[in-house]
């Protein structure tokens, strides 16, 4: 019976502007009382239907629920007893109404309130009393009250605030409403107040871990509101614990609360995701043992099954979290990370070189002795022409996955890299990287993805007028191979027939690749340079030459726009993530994938190779990351505790440590072979759209959309974290909170967001990004 | 049903949900109507989630229909059409309806067809590169932007840098001075540097007043005097304000009146002297002084203060950038010159007057140039007959003084070899490199040939090294024929001045330093030697070959002094001769100092009347001081 109801006035600004918002579609609508707030009419015809009802049990007594309509009258003062603010704020919102002229309104409050005077339950015409709210057939309907009883309410938000008019009138105060529920759904509220009830009660050490179960909680009950119709309910749910979640789930929330119609839920599958997936808490035992004692002491038996069937707790032996350490690793869709599902054995470590005979002297390119007897990487001054070392314990096998054989101009590309790599400079924290920005002009079309060659001779940039464009980052000129005809009439033993097969007139600084129908999304050139990936809206990845310059594959399979493509470093695969929310592997001779990546509950923004091929990383709008094994395709890390959808990954030349960046500006370190989080880096203030490790893995660059460019110590923020076997254990570490002494540099650019970093050969640091003139 | 509102949803009410089923033509129930608005609410904040995500793909920050575009298609939808231009859609509001409304104009395409301006959008996508940062550092503070950042300074520094402007630009010429004297000594307005050069570069915006112009050269002297200042790559900023006003036609030099000739001078003098002190602080520096200047000099379209001003910066510069630039420039830029002085007519005399300075300038500046290059020759002799005992010719370092326009402060010394080493000389005797040079003869021929005998060129030596040169006896030397480089003409009984050196200098002869204005005539001057050299014996003293072969045989004991002395005798066509000479007096022997003493004054103009002509046969002769 009473509309009226307590406003709670947490927030002066949230009622102004709502006030307003209230008296404008009064004044087009007067005769609806608050009719054209959107869903107050529902509401009122529920309570026109309602029977008064005081519920008994004062603790669950649903107090502090935000509710319509405010009027404000700035000067505020407090006090007062709570049954002499239910008549005042009668009273002034009567006065209100009748200086906006609202006779009918004042008639039908007058009325209300009259009944309500009387502790009489009176029904009211109940002409729209079958609008679509689902409580109508419910047998227990909505009950409000004027909350009398309120002042019983030991955990009561209330905060009543009479406000005096300047007439000396009686105050007009804003109180809320308390919705009394009964039944199933409409107990969700005393449940989940229950439980936060007894959260806040508990010792600060397990108050923290067992806050972990308010999102999920909240959201599971909320959705089971609307999934089971029960729209009101919902959205009183929704608003009066929404405020209480975590401030970095307020983009999830800004999703869910516009999401009141199971109808609505069938479209959205993440969401739809969510209520069938388990949400993953990590909780120590003793918060566990805790929870578990109190919900079954109180029988709360709604909680529990919530708990048993929707989330997941992993229960660690050791000491409780801190919320700290909790902060830093949630935020993902799914919860956590269970610790089983990084507990499988990743071989980080990096493939041997093939042993190439490095000529002494220039030119002198022999290089066919490929043996089985490979030699590693790093040591490869040392070890030239003397006996392999030891197989890195780290490492796949060789032949784990079948990797193509080196064709002879790979050898001479091996042979130049590590010719460059000598004269490589020494980068830490005292020498940092020159930085040569590539700046796209006149990119009005949006440049969307840039890549370079690993020798950094060729730069390539997606744009979102479906367009590739590949530059020529050196003097030397791009240049088609000659047409089949022409190249009938070349002397094909000649020793120069690769230059004679060029068509000089083609040379050009650029060239354009046609063939997309969407903005391009990802690039990615293949390690020997003949190839170019690139992946678009359209749905397709392409597949270019870049010897003619034209599109030799279209793979499709993903059928949605294709965030991401990346070739691997060996050549012959690669992966490709979409917003099918898969990853799929292919090889450039299948035009079907090799292996489809499932398991993230949103699009795959981001896709990665490892340095030895035998993994991919991919990032997700979930904010999650996965790593996966090409091998069987499993997901064999999982990485949870950015705040936002994942746009940027870097693996350290090591193979041992992955970067990740996100929307949310920050970029996490992650140890792949004891799969923990090592470190966070905070910083940036937009996206972060590059991340990449210098060529020794000493620095580690970032690019992002607030036009910076930052240099992190990488070395330090991976030698300080010791972790091993045992901290692994817990699946979680301390973390210091060292972003700036890590920072060591930071460089704007002239209002060009930095879309792609790239190291050369010999740690000069590229950029690239399009400048943008507004 | 709140937090719609408190998240600031879009909403659509009711009523458009009814008007456009009606404008559809079907009825609505409330209830329809109710369910639908939230149902469209929900499918638009829908789309627009989506569309979110093609923009952070296409990493941008502003959401464009082309987004939703692409999320309402991949949810089969009916795309939107006509929205897709890249600028934002204005909303005019309507006050009578409280409507607003996207404007949507009509569009004539033939207008736009026909319309010459080039859209937006044409230019090609490139990719340029540059080198933001290197290793790890950058100018992190852009030039140019000083004055914004006043207020970030100490409130201290702030005011002092008030004062100090204040007082400069100011009318108080003592106020002045002690501003200038501060500025010169104070330790601690580094931080103020920035500033202080952002004013100097005002030079560009009072190019009418002299005066300011002026007071800003000051304050650069100032400034580069200041012992406690680093001015590190601001030098490149003070030098190109300093240069504005050597060479630009400032708008004060369009009143005849105004003397930008001195200011120009000064400036001159202050960019020898900002180069001689802090020239190595950046780079190249002097390189690009010299190309500027020649190039200023070989522009005839420059007026002929802009020649002026290069002729005389080069002169600042020191000889060896006149012997760069403006001597073999000179037959071409004389010609030109020449057409100007050789105007008589009343409406050019004010360009003829400029052109006249700009021949004393050039005078002056070539003058120098022989005699520092004879001087320069003596000293690489010297270095050569380092097999002498006794010599210590490996620390003589000749010393230039600057002209006499204003008394330098201190010696300058020469610049770093590592800036100009291809225009030194090789003080002690190494070759030239790159640059070949004309022999001191040769030059002084064809200089002859343009200047005629108003090119009277006082030589010094340098110090007398040991302090003990009692003077001795003069001796006269004997002239020299000068080998065939140009051959003699015989008709002509014209003979050149002589250009003779003397060993500390004997009694001055009679000499006019001054010369009359008149061209020199025709007539052979007769040709008088007097120089006395006191010349120890040595061996080859009599005959010796010293200016092509650049070598001078010196004494066995104590350090030689050369004195160069011209004389010659003066011709007008119908007057009778006047003998002229020009020597200089040598330094006091006892001083450390360089010889400072040079301070003449601009000679005052003749010029042979058909120099191009003549000087290929003029006959000259050269007396050799050996």
């Amino acid at each position: 019976m009473c509309l009226w109801c307590r406003i709670r006035q947490k927030n002066p600004k949230k009622k102004t502007y709502y006030a307003a918002h209230v008296m404008t579609p009064l004044l087009s609508a007067p005769g609806e009382k608050m009719a054209a707030v959107q869903d107050a009419p529902m509401e009122l015809d529920s309570e026109k239907e309602t029977k008064p009802e005081i519920l008994s049990d004062g603790t669950s007594n649903l107090s502090g629920n935000t509710a319509s309509g405010t009027l404000s009258s700035p000067p505020l003062t407090a006090g007062g007893a709570p049954k002499q603010e239910d008549q005042q704020t009668l009273i002034a919102v009567l006065q209100f109404l009748r200086r906006n002229k609202l006779t009918e309104s004042v008639d039908i409050l007058r009325r209300e309130a009259c009944l309500e005077d009387q502790e009489d339950s009176q029904t009211l015409d109940g002409s729209g009393g079958g609008k679509g709210d689902g409580d109508g057939g419910d047998a227990n309907s909505l009950l409000s009250r004027v909350s009398i009883a309120s002042a019983a309410a030991p955990q009561s938000t209330l905060t009543p605030i009479p406000v005096k008019s300047e007439y000396d009138q009686p105050d007009v105060s804003v109180v809320l409403s308390a919705y009394s529920q009964q039944g199933d759904p409409s107990l969700y509220q005393v449940y989940y107040t229950g439980l936060k009830n007894f959260i806040e009660s508990v010792l600060d050490c397990h108050r923290a871990e067992l806050s972990q179960l308010f999102y999920p909680l909240f959201v599971h009950m909320y959705l089971e509101l609307v999934y089971n119709n029960h729209e009101t309910k919902a959205k009183a749910f929704f608003e009066k614990f929404s405020g209480d979640q975590e401030c970095y789930y307020q983009d999830d929330l800004q999703i869910l609360c516009g999401l009141t119609k199971k109808e609505h839920l069938k479209g959205n599958e993440a969401l739809l995701d969510f209520r069938t997936s388990r949400f993953v808490l990590r909780i120590s035992r003793d918060s566990y043992q805790l929870l578990k004692r109190h919900l079954q002491e109180r029988h709360n038996n709604q909680i529990w099954n919530i708990i048993q069937e929707h989330l997941y707790i992993d229960i660690f032996d050791g000491m409780p979290r801190s919320k700290s350490q909790i902060d830093s690793m949630s935020g993902s869709f799914a919860g956590e990370t269970r610790r089983e599902v990084n507990k499988a054995k990743v071989f980080y470590g990096l493939l041997k070189e093939p042993e190439i005979e490095v000529p002494l002297d220039d030119e002198d390119d022999e290089a066919e002795n490929e043996e089985g007897k490979p030699k590693k990487k790093k040591t490869k001054k040392d070890s030239m022409g003397s006996k392999s070392k030891k197989q890195d314990p780290n490492a796949p096998q060789q032949n784990r996955i079948p990797l193509p054989e080196l064709k002879d101009s790979d050898k001479l590309d091996k042979i130049m890299y590590m010719k460059e790599s000598t004269k490589r400079i020494r980068l830490g924290p005292e020498n940092l990287p020159s930085i040569c920005f590539y700046s796209f002009l006149n990119a009005y079309q949006g440049l969307t993805a840039v890549d370079f060659t690993d020798d950094s001779s060729l730069l390539a940039g997606g744009f979102a007028d479906s367009t590739v464009r590949v530059w020529s980052a050196t003097p030397k000129k791009l240049r088609k191979v000659k047409s089949a005809a022409e190249l009938n009439l070349i002397d094909k033993e000649s020793d120069d027939v690769l230059e004679r097969i060029m068509d000089e007139k083609t040379a050009s600084e650029s060239k354009n690749l046609y063939g997309h129908s969407g903005p391009v999304y990802g690039v990615s050139f293949s390690p020997d340079r003949n190839y170019l990936l690139s992946s678009s809206e359209d749905g397709t990845v392409r597949l270019w030459s870049l010897q003619t310059f034209t599109c030799l594959v279209g793979y499709k399979g993903h059928n949605y726009p294709v965030w991401d493509t990346h070739f691997s470093p060996f050549g012959y695969y690669f992966v490709s993530g979409g917003h099918d929310r898969v990853a799929r592997l292919w090889a450039t001779d299948h035009y079907q994938p090799l292996r489809i990546f499932a398991g993230h509950l949103a699009d795959v923004t981001c896709t990665r190779f490892h340095p030895n091929s035998n993994y991919v990383v991919t990032g997700s709008t979930d904010r999650t990351i996965r790593l996966w094994d090409v091998l069987n395709g499993n997901c064999v890390r999982f990485f949870t505790g950015h705040k936002g959808p994942i746009h940027s990954l870097a693996f350290s030349p090591n193979g041992k440590f992955l970067a990740s960046g996100s929307t949310d500006g920050r970029v996490l370190l992650w140890d792949i072979g004891h799969g923990l989080m090592i470190g966070e880096l905070k910083g940036h203030t937009d996206t972060i759209y590059a991340l990449k490790f210098s060529r020794d893995g000493e620095i580690l660059a970032s690019g992002s959309m607030d036009n910076t460019v930052r240099l992190w110590d990488s070395m330090k923020a991976f030698d300080d974290m010791e972790t091993d076997d045992f901290t692994a254990a817990t699946g979680h570490i301390p973390l210091p909170d060292n972003s700036q002494e890590l920072l060591l540099g930071m460089y704007h650019s002239k209002s060009t967001p930095v879309t792609h970093l790239h190291f050369t050969r010999r740690n000069l640091l590229l950029a690239a990004g399009a400048y943008n003139s507004q | 049903m709140t937090e719609r509102e408190e998240r600031r949803f879009a909403e659509v009410p009711r009523e458009s949900i009814k008007l456009m089923a009606e404008s559809s033509g079907v009825e609505l129930s409330e209830e329809v109507a109710a369910l639908l608005a939230e149902d469209v609410c929900y499918r638009l904040r829908e789309a627009t989630q989506n569309s979110s995500q093609f923009m952070r793909h296409a990493k941008r920050r502003k959401l464009s229909v082309e987004d939703l575009n692409r999320a309402l298609r991949w949810s089969n939808t009916e795309t939107i059409c006509g929205y897709g231009a890249q600028d934002a859609l204005p909303f005019r509001p309507l006050k009578e309806g409280e409507l607003f409304f996207v404007e949507d104009r009509e569009i004539n395409l033939v207008e736009l067809a026909l319309a010459t301006n080039i859209p937006k959008g044409c230019a090609e996508t490139m990719v340029r590169v540059h080198v933001s940062y290197l290793d790890g550092k950058g100018n992190l503070e852009p030039q140019g932007t000083v004055p914004t950042a006043v207020q970030s300074l100490s409130e201290d520094l702030l005011k002092y840098y008030q004062q100090i402007t204040r007082a400069i630009l100011g009318e108080d010429p003592h106020l002045m001075k002690v501003a200038l004297l501060d500025l010169q000594s104070n330790s601690k307005i580094a931080a103020l540097l920035p500033y202080f050069v952002y004013v100097i570069s005002g030079v560009k915006s009072v190019s009418h007043d002299l005066d300011q112009l002026n007071r800003l050269l000051h304050m650069v002297k100032s400034l580069v005097q200041n012992p406690y200042l680093y001015l590190g790559s601001y030098v490149r900023s003070l030098v190109s304000s300093v240069m504005y006003c050597i060479l630009e036609p400032l708008a004060a030099s369009i009143n005849p009146l105004n003397d930008h000739w001195t200011l120009r001078d000064y400036a001159a003098l202050l960019l020898s002297h900002i180069f001689w002190t802090h020239g190595d602080l950046v780079s190249g520096l002097y390189h690009q002084i010299l190309l500027s200047l020649q190039k200023v000099l070989s522009d005839p379209v420059r007026p002929l203060c802009s020649h002026y001003g290069a002729v005389v910066g080069l002169h600042a510069l020191g000889w060896k950038a006149v012997e760069r630039v403006l001597y073999p420039h000179l037959p071409a830029y004389w010609a030109n010159l020449q057409a100007v002085l050789d105007d008589y007519s009343v409406s050019n005399a004010q360009v003829k007057a400029d052109g006249h300075k700009v021949y004393g300038a050039i005078l002056v500046a070539v003058e120098r140039l022989l005699k520092m290059k004879a001087l320069s020759l003596t000293l690489a002799a010297e270095g050569s007959g380092a097999g002498l005992p006794g010599t210590t010719t490996g620390a003589v370092g000749f010393r230039e003084n600057s002209p006499g326009l204003s008394p330098p402060s201190e010696p300058l010394s020469e610049p770093p070899l590592g800036i100009a080493s291809h225009l030194q000389a090789g003080g002690a005797g190494c070759p030239w490199e790159e640059w070949t040079p004309v022999s001191l003869p040769a030059m002084y021929c064809e200089l002859y040939s343009f200047f005629g005998d108003s090119l009277a060129v006082r030589f010094s030596t340098g110090p007398p090294l040991g302090g003990a040169t009692p003077p001795g006896p003069c001796q006269p030397l004997e002239g020299r024929k000068e080998p065939a480089s140009s051959a003699p003409n015989l008709e002509n009984t014209r003979k050149m001045p002589q250009l003779t050196a003397s060993m500390n200098i004997s009694p001055r002869q009679d000499g006019s330093p001054r010369m009359e204005p008149q061209p020199p005539s025709l007539a052979a001057t007769e040709t008088r030697k007097t120089c006395s050299v006191e010349v120890p014996p040595g061996p080859g003293l009599g005959t010796t070959d010293i200016f092509p072969k650049a070598r001078f045989p010196l004494p066995q004991a104590g350090p030689p002094a050369f004195s160069f002395i011209i004389g010659g005798r003066q011709m007008g066509r119908r007057c009778q001769g006047r003998r002229f000479q020009t020597s200089f007096t040598p330094t006091p022997p006892l001083t450390t100092h360089p010889p400072r003493a040079y301070a003449h004054k601009l000679p005052v103009i003749g010029r042979v009347s058909k120099p191009v002509r003549r000087w290929t046969c003029s006959h000259y002769s050269l007396h050799l001081p050996l």
